[in-house]
């Protein structure tokens, strides 16, 4: 059904792979290169300091994090927001499907999760530095208090939206509850759990990075800061950059994972557009 | 099963279950420093912090902090809002500039606007517009990415329709583009409007332009724990606020949509 569309399409423009990829290529890269050269155009013609080109960047980029940084800032940050995302996302579905599949109890918190959820989450970094002190457990912490609404709040969402015939099919089937858990409630509720571990990615992202902003004497967010303060502008740049790409590749590798277990969503979404 | 009982006798059980879980919250808030189990001094009384609440509300220094976050909040909202919307447009319209500004849109978005800080800082120095680069560049993205979608999908078949019927240029903008937007619209302002709370407060509390988010980084640096939790507490009200209002507003312009008219169909 989906390659049919697609084969009309091809045939009249008789265009060979080569020269497709080709296109996509220039689609893809051709903007990010212009805005590139126009930056370092910009760059060495103004005087402003604080906008230094691309290649000095570039240069700063590889002095400051290559190397010994790399193991005493970036990989403890990385490992403290890797810790955090999982947490988040075994006590978010944990609970959350517990909250969802028992009636009073989603009564019970519903009020409490909206409120707590709304409390904007880096003000919970002060709170940790007093609860905790300032550790690594507390930036974890942080992280996690963050990061666990969107996927609790989607969990509940979902497992209640389980189709009710289903869930009646399987209880007269006796299915048994462990069963009706792995096959029928968690991967009915598996887009919107999803789309919440999606948005507590960023989250938990955006807290790494000011928890270590306001207490920390390591780490990405820290070394920023640092370099901010002292006027290293390229080397501040780069940290930036730095950032970005652990945001890029966040992105990109959450992607693969929801379309591999969303694969048979997207197939039914597929079906019923075409 | 059971035979239902009427909606509203459940709507009443909802709303006590609600204030019974508040309530709980709150009494085991007191319980756990009572007990001992975390020092008053890390964790305050519930009834302390209420207190403080309360003298809070009736200080006009207080309201001044929140007067300043909010403004840097709608302020910024608004710049990233019209601005997303007119670029949105423009390439959700046309198709090359989709395909071209595809890998641009997909590298800019996921970089966490708090790393944006240092530079806001340096270009701005301790002020509202140092802000609101953070408020701005967080809550742009929100948006745009839900109006290129919303502008591209219009139904083929509404557009062949308005196309053979002969409606004109301005009739397709609101008979046809609007509709279609709108609900893609309202989504990404709600979420905007909560992204844009929490980077007012965040910016506040990192580089110390005057709000209620320096006020908790000073009551933190003060010891003054009572004083932090009534603003936390505070911050929580407000971003429950922001989400009703956003959501009422939504259900209020979408009120002919099916996916606000399907709800109210039992």
């Amino acid at each position: 059904m989906t390659a049919y569309p697609g084969r009309i399409a091809a045939t009249p423009r008789r265009r060979g792979v080569g020269s497709r990829i080709a296109a996509a290529g220039r689609h893809a890269l051709g903007l990010p290169m212009l805005l590139l050269v126009v930056w370092a155009l910009v760059a060495t013609r103004a005087t402003s300091r604080f906008f230094p080109d691309p290649v000095t960047i570039a240069d700063a980029f590889v002095d400051t994090w290559v190397g010994p940084a790399f193991v005493e800032d970036v990989l403890p940050s990385l490992a403290r927001l890797g810790l955090g995302a999982a947490a988040s996302i075994v006590v978010g579905i944990a609970a959350g499907t517990v909250i969802g599949l028992t009636p009073w109890l989603r009564e019970l918190l519903e009020p409490l999760l909206e409120f707590l959820r709304a409390v904007p989450p880096p003000v919970l970094i002060p709170v940790m530095m007093i609860l905790l002190g300032i550790t690594d457990t507390m930036k974890v912490v942080v992280i996690v208090s963050g990061a666990v609404w969107p996927i609790l709040l989607n969990t509940i969402e979902g497992v209640r939206s389980t189709d009710s015939v289903m869930t009646e099919t399987a209880r007269s089937f006796r299915v048994t509850w462990w069963e009706r858990l792995w096959f029928l409630v968690l991967p009915a509720a598996s887009p919107r759990i999803m789309a919440g571990v999606r948005q507590a990615l960023s989250v938990a992202l955006i807290l790494m990075v000011i928890s270590e902003m306001f207490a920390s004497s390591s780490g990405l967010g820290y070394r920023i800061a640092y370099f901010q303060r002292n006027y290293l502008i390229a080397e501040m740049w780069s940290g930036i950059l730095l950032l970005g790409l652990v945001g890029v590749l966040l992105a990109v590798a959450f992607g693969l994972v929801e379309r591999r277990v969303l694969r048979w969503y997207h197939g039914i979404r597929e079906v019923h557009r075409a | 099963m059971r035979p239902s009982p009427t909606r509203r006798l459940r709507a009443v059980r909802r709303a006590l279950l609600g204030v019974v879980g508040l309530a709980g919250f709150l009494a085991v808030w007191q319980t756990v420093p009572a007990l001992g189990l975390i020092d008053p001094q890390y964790l305050p009384y519930v009834t302390d912090v209420l207190a403080r609440l309360a003298e809070q509300l009736v200080d006009l220094a207080f309201w001044r902090r929140l007067g300043s976050t909010m403004t840097s909040w709608a302020i910024g909202l608004t710049v990233a809002t019209v601005a997303a919307v007119g670029l949105g447009t423009v390439v959700g319209l046309v198709p090359f500039l989709r395909r071209a500004t595809h890998t641009m849109v997909e590298f800019l978005r996921p970089i966490p606007s708090v790393a944006l800080i240092p530079l806001a800082v340096l270009m701005f120095g301790i002020q509202r517009q140092a802000a609101l680069v953070i408020i701005v560049y967080a809550s742009f993205w929100q948006v745009f990415v839900q109006v290129i979608y919303g502008v591209a999908d219009v139904d083929t078949v509404a557009r062949d329709t308005a196309l053979s019927f002969g409606l004109r240029r301005r009739e397709q903008w609101t008979q046809l583009v609007l509709p279609t937007t709108l609900p893609y619209l309202m989504t990404g302002l709600r979420l905007a409007a909560a992204v844009a709370l929490i980077l007012a407060i965040t910016a506040e509390m990192v580089i110390g332009n005057p709000g209620l988010g320096r006020m908790i980084e000073l009551s933190r640096s003060a010891g003054d724990a009572v004083g932090l939790y009534a603003l936390v507490v505070v911050t929580g009200l407000l971003g429950l606020a922001v989400n009703l209002v956003f959501r009422f507003v939504e259900r209020r312009t979408l009120s002919w949509h099916q996916s606000v008219r399907g709800e109210q169909t039992p």
